[in-house]
């Protein structure tokens, strides 16, 4: 279905920290909880090193930007007040011109296409005012419908330089992408670039479909679906759409999955009677093994990245609460002990957080707490946000806000951890039940 | 009273709106239309005979209505279900789905818990008091199918329901 990089090729690694430059080291923007000054850069329009690439470059320069912008770390410095212009990526950079634009970073590069259409994208990157490059110039290569994702590289190496953080502009996120009004809302599985780019639906709209998770690849989805008239675990293969049901116990409802950090397992719930519990199947035995036992609804089950402990909702004491329990079941650890009620937890990629949705005095709130439940933080706060999911690296958290009455709608929204840079995630309908993938 | 049984009416045919959305059921749900499919091929009328999936929609009342998170019955809700069990034990020609729905006031997941909570509520109270287990079957919609779309209290009270769906069951099986 979708092309992937057909070849990704670094001229060289960026091995040794680069060669000592200014007296305070190299450049690099420290993300802390305090306020954060965006760091300047430039990125001129990359050079077109062959005859037709100008569009092509003047994509993957803007794309490239956008990323980087888009975090709330970075600020270009416009076009028009550069001096200097890169009209040739050889070419010695006049760090002068730069310095006087006050740009930080400089981003060169060059595109070209090769005699069977493959596009290729280089760049270095620059610290201004020591005059040096920060790590080695790189070539990224791919056919024309992977433009963007050659953006998104360039700028991972960009931004991981600059911030010392695990990149996430070369990921996709699954959701559901919703119309009609509410009472007879249409819901599809759709997959989407992490900026909301190259939208492709996955459902054909003809069954309710809800919380799309990616496997740890990304190569597969589970959800849970209304295909057979009860909602029901379903796993689905991204390159071909094609999807099987879970054999979990027939006649009964199952839902809320996901998968174990290897892939292998996936952890879900299923209702008997009134009572709901958290079960977990081996992918290659079918073996299905119960690790909730309690008469109350426990359900939203996650892994922590080892894959030793489970979180997971309950209302046993009465409302629903987050806990901590092994992953083979047992005796669980309630963390969440504010005001309100917790929901959908999700552990960090990093292991130390673990985020959730909350409901109190009538408003809904993203948040993230440690995983022992102290600290914690309030990220949003709305008529009704829900659903949040980890970006790799674990600095930006995506998640669905719906708004209120008969209008009302769901869009997709990512916050930094810190609860800045709250942003609109743009999609072409309304859009729910966010799931990140991982860096591709 | 009499303002109750208004209020019954007026959500039923409700109800009968939201019925004719696409994906109800899905191909493996029997639904509402099977069951008045089956009840219009038996000859019977509209809301007039009493044994029409009509008239346990509208004058019995097909649904019945929960507090906040709760999924307890009320002695209203009780009434109705007394009314539901009669029907059914004259018109042993269909079965029940009962679905069950929660206001949007909650998390996706959750509330799918707590509408089949509710649902189950109904099918348990429908058992106490002698339908056979093998015609009542039950799904939860969560906050999916609201009947209501406002977002005030005055709709939450309506959407927070478990809906019995009569479905022609030993016609056809």
């Amino acid at each position: 279905m979708r092309a992937f990089l057909s070849l990704l090729v670094a001229l060289s690694c960026w091995l040794a920290p680069v060669a000592a430059t200014a007296q305070d080291g190299p450049l690099r923007i420290e993300i802390t909880e305090g306020v954060i000054e965006p760091l300047p850069f430039a990125a001129p329009t990359f050079v077109a090193e062959t005859p037709g690439a100008e569009a092509l470059a003047e994509e993957i320069s803007r794309v490239i930007a956008a990323d980087l912008v888009g975090t709330g770390l970075f600020r270009e410095i416009p076009r028009d007040a550069h001096i200097s212009r890169v009209s040739n990526f050889a070419a010695p950079v006049s760090f002068a011109d730069w310095r006087a634009v006050n740009a930080q970073a400089l981003i060169t590069g060059a595109v070209s296409t090769d005699p069977s259409g493959r596009v290729i994208v280089k760049f270095r990157l620059w610290d201004v005012f020591a005059g040096t490059e920060l790590g080695d110039g790189m070539q990224f290569a791919a056919d024309q419908s992977g433009v963007r994702r050659l953006a998104h590289k360039v700028a991972d190496q960009v931004y991981s330089r600059l911030t010392g953080e695990q990149p996430y502009f070369d990921s996709r996120v699954v959701f559901v992408s919703e119309t009609g009004p509410k009472d007879a809302r249409q819901k599809r599985l759709a997959i989407m670039d992490y900026d909301g780019a190259n939208v492709q639906y996955l459902t054909d709209g003809g069954s309710i479909v809800l919380a799309p998770r990616f496997s740890p690849d990304g190569s597969r989805v589970l959800y849970t679906s209304y295909q057979t008239g009860e909602p029901r675990v379903r796993v689905l293969q991204v390159g071909t759409a094609s999807s099987q049901m879970l054999p979990t116990t027939d006649g009964v409802m199952s839902f809320a999955p996901r998968f174990s950090p290897d892939g292998n397992t996936v952890i879900y719930s299923t209702t008997q009677g009134s009572n709901t519990d958290i079960y977990s199947m081996s992918l290659s035995s079918g073996q299905i093994r119960r690790l909730t036992d309690a008469p109350s609804i426990e359900t939203a089950p996650g892994f922590s990245p080892d894959g030793s402990r489970i979180v997971f909702e309950s209302d046993r004491s009465g409302t629903q609460q987050l806990y901590v329990m092994p992953a083979s079941g047992g005796e669980a650890t309630r963390i969440s002990f504010g005001q309100g009620r917790y929901g959908t937890p999700v552990w960090s990629p990093r292991g130390d957080m673990i985020a959730f949705t909350k409901q109190n005095a009538g408003r809904f709130h993203i948040g993230v707490m440690r995983t022992d439940g102290s600290e914690e933080r309030l990220l949003t706060a709305s008529f009704l946000d829900e659903s949040p999911t980890w970006a790799p690296g674990g600095r930006v958290i995506m998640f669905a806000r719906e708004t209120q009455g008969e209008q009302g709608s769901s869009s997709l929204y990512s916050v930094d951890v810190s609860g800045r840079n709250l942003q609109q995630v743009r999609t072409p309908s309304g859009a729910s039940d966010p799931s990140w993938g991982p860096l591709q | 009273m009499k303002h109750i049984h208004k209020a019954i009416i007026v959500v039923a045919a409700l109800g009968l709106a939201a019925c004719s959305g696409p994906d109800r059921f899905g191909p493996g749900g029997a639904g509402a239309g099977g069951g008045m499919g089956a009840g219009a091929g038996m000859g019977a009328g509209g809301a007039a005979d009493p044994a029409s999936p009509a008239y346990f929609q509208q004058n019995v009342g097909d649904r019945v209505l929960f507090a906040v998170d709760q999924s307890s019955l009320s002695p209203e809700a009780q009434a109705t279900l007394d009314g539901q069990v009669a029907w059914l034990q004259r018109n042993s020609d269909y079965d029940a789905v009962i679905e069950g729905h929660a206001d949007e006031q909650g998390t996706r997941e959750y509330n799918l818990a707590l509408g089949a909570r509710r649902a189950n509520a109904v099918m348990e109270y429908l058992i106490s008091r002698g339908i056979a287990e093998n015609r009542l079957r039950f799904v939860s919609y969560g906050k999916e199918r609201p009947v209501e779309i406002c977002s005030v209290e005055s709709c939450y009270a309506k959407n927070r329901r478990a809906v019995t769906v009569l479905a022609a069951g030993s016609l056809t099986s």
